[in-house]
């Protein structure tokens, strides 16, 4: 990987004081290494242990990972999820992004304010409960939008839900609830960008469009690459929405419709916990192997 | 509003437009929510889906709400406030300056550690459980409070918010001039970044409420009686009770709004804590420290 800091350049600038620096900054993450270690790296070491050995504990190389792949619902699984991760992340970007720029733009703080409240209020809203709610949303007998749902030439809840429409009604369903929240993060990011230098740009004469593209933009990266690293790992997750609209759609949306599902398959109705850590492990390589290029390309973990 | 020339007006009314439209996809749902809650289930179905049913109904609901298992979403209300706070409180004193020192110095290890958080995050959540499990027996925690707390302590997510501000936010050169003033690493972190990094305290300590508040997963796996359960795991058991969902259900039966002021008062807590934060969340506090 291209992550390789150089340790040199800050240690040139600043002779002095590295030592106590070094010593004091083990010290400030100290805590933090113990939980890392207990919760997080623990178990994910035992998750990929599961994924390399069967129900005895003997190591089976990569039996796991053939047999899974070889499950007949496992592509189908994939293109589901990519489809929807797609639409997913450009949805999330483009208008967490404009919205965030908006609002920051809006004249009266108070609305901005209230804006960016009302927003959030459907992140508060667990996985479950929203899916729950969406479930009315979309079924054209009790939603408030049916008659919109009917110019779109929706009669009944089973064609809204026909599987061509999943993943863009999911991208619905994860935007309501997850936007809000980024929203929030963002227009704290653009809040701490220095006055002089949005002053600067005023003088010289830019307008909001190319203060957004040149100025904003450019300096939210490390914000925007870190909402893109986790929604695409989040998306990749794709569990709740699925699960709650097969158990209420009679059999249009199947059981096995995500990765995740199949994992949930794997492990609590086929008892094969080995079977379910191999797809996870595939699952998090993929998510690592996508952050591993964004981090690489934005100069994320750079300390200046 | 001087001069409403066409040219100003257009953008104007594009952005009120497009604020309209996300506003009613954002809001409408929750409305719906929030009548679906004064109604009874006749009229849910038959009603108009925005009409307002009644206060009587209202209060109908509530009673029939809490008399399910002798007050359960009380107890359940109570649960999830303690657990939460606990591991806010944990979470907020090992992100923090885990984040600031990730940010602001160097030591061995700092880049191992920053690679090996973002890929813990990155697992599936549902993967992890099942080894937490295993994990939280073997040390003898199961069915008490911090087999949760302690994983929920652990929020990753934080102590990259704090890395991520503490690197666009702060000027290394504050803390170099603190420090050629005298000041000791400590005191550095408590004098300087501290006072400057409530905008991302108050962050981070928002989202791990909301996090530890809306979990489902964990704490229904680790604590299985109804008396230890989060508002969550709550809900949950409550939607098993609804005919409509699971016709399989006796007498104790939960109807949908019921379900759906079960849903409102679960989710109270974090809009006021939301409310109470935002003014946090957003204020640019540093425009202008330093000079570049």
């Amino acid at each position: 990987m291209t992550l390789s800091h150089s340790p040199s350049r800050s240690a040139g600038r600043r002779p002095r004081g590295t030592d106590r620096q070094s010593r004091a900054g083990i010290a400030f993450v100290a805590a933090y290494v113990l939980l890392l270690i207990a919760f997080g790296i623990l178990p994910t070491g035992y998750a990929v242990y599961f994924a390399f050995t069967d129900a005895g504990g003997t190591f089976t190389g990569f039996s796991n990972f053939v047999t899974t792949a070889q499950d007949f619902r496992f592509l189908d699984a994939v293109g589901h999820v990519a489809l929807y991760l797609l639409f997913w992340l450009v949805s999330l970007v483009v208008f967490v992004v404009s919205l965030a720029l908006l609002l920051h733009r809006l004249a009266s703080g108070s609305l901005s304010k209230s804006l960016r409240f009302l927003f959030y209020i459907p992140g508060a809203l667990a996985g479950a409960a929203s899916v729950l709610v969406w479930l009315f949303m979309l079924d054209p007998t009790v939603s408030p939008v049916s008659s919109l749902l009917g110019m779109l030439g929706y009669g009944t809840f089973g064609e809204v839900i026909a599987p061509g429409n999943l993943p863009l009604l999911f991208t619905v369903i994860a935007f309501w609830t997850g936007a809000g929240g980024w929203i929030v993060v963002i227009y704290g990011a653009l809040n701490n960008i220095p006055t002089d230098v949005m002053e600067a740009a005023r003088i010289d004469g830019a307008g909001a469009w190319q203060t957004a593209w040149h100025i904003q933009i450019p300096m939210l990266r490390k914000w925007i690459v870190y909402m893109v690293i986790l929604a695409f790992a989040g998306g990749a997750q794709l569990f709740v929405e699925p699960q709650l609209l097969s158990l209420a759609s009679v059999g249009v949306a199947g059981r096995d419709y995500s990765l995740n599902q199949l994992t949930y398959d794997f492990a609590f109705q086929m008892n094969n916990v080995n079977g379910a850590a191999a797809v996870s492990v595939e699952l998090l390589v993929v998510s690592v192997s996508a952050a591993a290029v964004f981090v690489a390309r934005s100069g994320f973990f750079d300390a200046d | 509003m001087q001069t409403s020339s066409p040219r100003r007006l257009l953008p104007r009314l594009l952005t009120g437009s497009v604020l309209l439209v996300f506003l009613v996809f954002f809001v409408l749902p929750v409305l719906w929510l929030v009548l679906a809650a004064t109604k009874t289930d006749q009229q849910l179905v038959h009603g108009s889906p925005l009409s307002f049913g009644s206060w009587h109904t209202l209060k109908a609901n509530w009673d029939a709400l809490t008399a399910f298992q002798d007050n359960a979403v009380l107890q359940w209300l109570g649960n999830s406030t303690l657990y939460a706070l606990i591991s806010l409180v944990i979470t907020l004193c090992v992100a923090i300056p885990a984040g600031y020192a990730l940010a602001m110095t160097e030591f061995r290890g700092r880049h191992a550690l920053l690679v090996s958080t973002l890929v813990v995050m990155l697992m599936p959540t549902a993967t992890l459980v099942v080894p937490l499990f295993l994990e939280i027996n073997a040390v003898g925690l199961i069915g008490t409070m911090w087999s949760i707390i302690l994983p929920y302590s652990f929020y990753p997510f934080g102590v990259y918010l704090t890395y991520i501000y503490f690197t666009t936010a702060v000027p290394k050169d504050l803390l170099a001039a603190a420090r050629m003033d005298g000041c000791s690493e400590f005191g550095v972190f408590r004098h300087i970044a501290l006072p400057l990094a409530t905008p991302v305290v108050a962050l981070v300590g928002f989202f791990s409420f909301v996090a530890n508040w809306t979990n489902y997963f964990l704490p229904y796996v680790m604590l299985p009686e109804s008396g230890q359960m989060p508002i969550q795991v709550g809900v949950g058991t409550l939607l098993s009770n609804v005919p409509s969902f699971n016709p399989a259900v006796g007498t104790l039966a939960i109807e949908r709004p019921q379900l759906a002021l079960a849903t409102l008062v679960a989710i109270t807590p974090v809009l006021f804590v939301f409310l109470f934060a935002q003014r946090f969340l957003v204020s640019g506090m540093l425009a202008g420290a330093t000079k570049e």
